[in-house]
C-alpha cells in the first residue's frame, strides 16, 4: 500500500476531534476579538475606555497579585509534600499520594463552599475562637483578599505538587549521597545539590498555577464577596450587569494576551511540552 | 536512627500541608447534620432533615440526574473523539500532528469566563442556548484535552514495531488500531473517560452563561444556593459527593496494593 494512503487514514482519526475543536471552540473564542473591535462601534474605543479606567487597572493589579501570591504559596507548601513523598519511603507514602490527589476529584465549588463555612463571619473558625473566649469580635477572614488567597492556594496546591513529584521521582539519590559523603551537611546538600535539580518541576508547577490563577473565576467570586474583583469577575459584571459586551470582550482579549505573554515568557524557563502537552 | 531537624521539618511539614488539603473537605459533614435551618454547626442535636430535603426535592434530584446523564454522554463523546485523535497523532508523530495536539489543549489555557463568552455568542447564533445539546457540546470541548493527554501518555510506552508487525502481516490500518493500539491504550482511555465525566459533572462557568431555566445542573443549583447562603441542603449534597469521592479513592488505593 502506498504510504500516502496510510497518512490519510491516520488523519481521518485526527480530524473529527480537531474539526469540532476549531469550529466550536477556536472560532467562538476568536469571535470575542471581533466583538472587542466592533461593538458598539468599529474601532479601538473599547480599548481606550479600558486603558483609561482606574477600576480596570485596580482589577488587573489584584489579579496579578493574587495569582503571584497563590503561586508562591503553592510552590512552598507543595515542595514540602512532594519532597516528603519522593524521599521518605514508608508504608504511608501511597496514602499521602492518594490524599494529595483526592481534592482534585472534589469540585472547586464544593471546596470553595467549605471555605465559606470555615471562614465566614459566624463560620466555624470564628465561632470556635469566640466560644473559647479568645476573641470578642469575629475576624474578617473572607470577603477580602486573605480569604480568596487561602481558598485559591487550597484549590491550586495539587497542580503544583504533581509536576514537582514527577520531576523529583526522576532524580537519583546518588548526587546527594555523594555530597554528604564528601562532608556536606544535610541542608547544604539539599540547597546546593538537590534543590537545583528540582527546578524544572518547580517551574512547571509555577507556570500551571499562575496561568490557571490568572483566569480563575469561581473561588475569587465566592470568597471575595464582590470586594476582590479579579478580571474574570470584572468581565462577568460588565456583561451581566451592564450588558457592556464591548468592554467585556476587550477585557477578555486583554486577559488572553496576558495569559499568552506569561506562556511566552515561561517558554524560556520551562519545557512547555512536558509541562502542558505531556502532563502525566 | 535519630531524626535530624531537616527530616522533621519535611515530614511533619508534609503532613500539616496534607491536613490543610484534606480537612477542609470534611467540614461539610457536621454542617450537613445540623438541626438548624441555616448553615452552622448542630445546636441541640443531629438531624437528617437536610438529607431528607435533598432526596425528596424534585429540583435537586432533577439537577443531579441531569448532571449525571450529561456527564456520561460527554464522557462517551469525548473519549471516542479524543482516543481516535490521540491514536492518529501517535501514528503520525510529525510537526502537523504536534500542532494539532496543541490546538486540542487550548481549553486548558483559555480562562473559563472568556471561553464561556465565546460559547454564549456562538450558541445564540446556533440556537443552542438553554439546550442539553448545547451543554453537551460545550462540555465535550472542555473534556477533549484531558482525554487526548491521557490516551497519548498511555501510548508513549507502546513499541512502534508492534503495530508495524500487524500491518506487515496484512492487517488494515483500522484493524491495527482496533486490535493492537486500542488495547494498549486502555488504561489511558479509562482515565480519560473518568476525567471527562468529572470535567462535565463539575463544570459551572459555561453552564452559567449558556443555560437559563430549562437546563439545570447540580453545580448550578449549588452555585445559586451559595449565593443565597442560607440553605444547609448544600452541605448535605456536598457531603454525599465528598463521601463518594473518599470511597472511590479508598477503593482505588486498595486495588493498587
Amino acid at each position: 500500500m502506498p504510504r500516502i494512503n496510510e497518512k490519510v487514514s491516520y488523519w481521518m482519526l485526527v480530524v473529527p476531534a480537531l474539526a469540532i475543536m476549531v469550529i466550536f471552540y477556536i472560532v467562538p473564542v476568536l469571535g470575542i476579538w471581533k466583538i472587542a473591535f466592533t461593538e458598539p462601534a468599529t474601532g479601538i474605543e473599547n480599548f481606550v475606555a479600558m486603558a483609561g479606567s482606574n477600576a480596570v487597572k485596580t482589577s488587573f493589579v489584584i489579579t496579578f497579585r493574587v495569582a503571584a501570591i497563590t503561586t508562591v504559596g503553592c510552590l512552598f507548601l507543595g515542595y514540602i509534600v512532594a519532597y516528603a513523598i519522593s524521599n521518605y519511603a514508608s508504608k504511608l507514602t501511597p496514602l499521602m499520594l492518594a490524599l494529595v490527589i483526592l481534592p482534585f476529584w472534589v469540585s472547586v465549588l464544593i471546596r470553595s463552599f467549605s471555605w465559606i463555612v470555615l471562614l465566614g463571619r459566624s463560620g466555624i473558625v470564628n465561632d470556635t475562637l469566640r466560644g473559647a473566649g479568645l476573641i470578642d469580635a469575629p475576624f474578617r477572614l473572607m470577603h477580602n483578599e486573605l480569604g480568596v488567597l487561602i481558598a485559591m492556594i487550597h484549590v491550586m496546591l495539587p497542580f503544583a505538587i504533581l509536576p514537582m513529584l514527577t520531576n523529583m521521582r526522576g532524580i537519583s539519590g546518588a548526587y546527594v549521597l555523594a555530597a554528604r559523603s564528601l562532608g556536606a551537611g544535610e541542608w547544604t546538600a539539599f540547597r546546593q545539590v538537590y534543590f537545583p535539580q528540582t527546578m524544572p518541576g518547580v517551574m512547571s508547577g509555577a507556570l500551571l498555577v499562575f496561568v490557571l490563577s490568572l483566569g480563575f473565576f469561581v473561588t475569587p467570586a465566592l470568597l471575595g464577596g464582590g470586594r476582590v474583583l479579579m478580571i474574570s469577575e470584572y468581565i462577568t459584571y460588565q456583561i451581566q450587569e451592564f450588558l457592556n459586551w464591548g468592554l467585556g470582550s476587550a477585557l477578555s482579549v486583554a486577559l488572553l494576551v496576558a495569559t499568552a505573554l506569561v506562556l511566552l515568557i515561561a517558554a524560556r524557563f520551562v519545557n512547555l511540552r512536558s509541562a502542558l502537552l505531556e502532563r502525566k | 536512627m535519630p531524626r535530624s531537624a531537616f527530616q522533621i521539618f519535611f515530614q511533619t511539614g508534609a503532613w500539616l500541608v496534607i491536613a490543610f488539603l484534606v480537612l477542609p473537605l470534611l467540614v461539610v459533614l457536621p454542617i450537613s447534620f445540623t438541626d438548624t435551618s441555616y448553615i452552622g454547626l448542630p445546636k441541640d442535636g443531629l438531624s437528617l432533615q437536610h438529607y431528607a430535603n435533598y432526596f425528596t426535592d424534585a429540583e435537586w434530584l432533577g439537577a443531579t440526574w441531569t448532571s449525571i446523564w450529561i456527564g456520561l454522554v460527554v464522557a462517551t463523546c469525548a473519549t471516542v473523539l479524543g482516543t481516535a485523535f490521540a491514536i492518529g497523532c501517535w501514528f503520525l508523530s510529525d510537526r502537523a500532528s504536534s500542532i494539532a495536539r496543541w490546538v486540542l489543549i487550548t481549553p486548558i489555557l483559555v480562562p473559563p469566563v472568556v471561553q464561556s463568552l465565546g460559547f454564549y455568542r456562538f450558541w445564540v447564533v446556533l440556537g443552542l442556548i438553554d439546550t442539553h445539546v448545547g451543554v453537551i457540546l460545550a462540555h465535550t470541548l472542555l473534556a477533549l484535552p484531558y482525554v487526548s493527554i491521557s490516551v497519548f501518555a498511555a501510548l508513549t510506552n507502546l513499541d512502534r514495531n508492534i503495530p508495524r508487525a500487524a500491518r506487515s502481516l496484512g492487517a488494515s490500518v483500522m484493524q491495527t488500531v482496533w486490535a493492537v493500539v486500542v488495547p494498549a491504550a486502555k488504561p489511558g482511555i479509562a482515565t480519560g473517560f473518568i476525567f471527562a465525566f468529572i470535567v462535565s459533572f463539575d463544570e459551572i462557568v459555561g453552564v452559567l452563561f449558556i443555560t437559563v431555566r430549562r437546563v439545570n445542573t447540580l453545580p448550578k443549583m449549588i452555585w445559586e444556593g451559595i449565593q443565597d447562603n442560607i440553605d444547609p441542603t448544600i452541605a448535605a449534597v456536598a457531603t454525599v459527593l465528598v463521601v463518594i469521592t473518599l470511597a472511590a479513592t479508598a477503593i482505588g488505593v486498595m486495588r493498587r496494593k
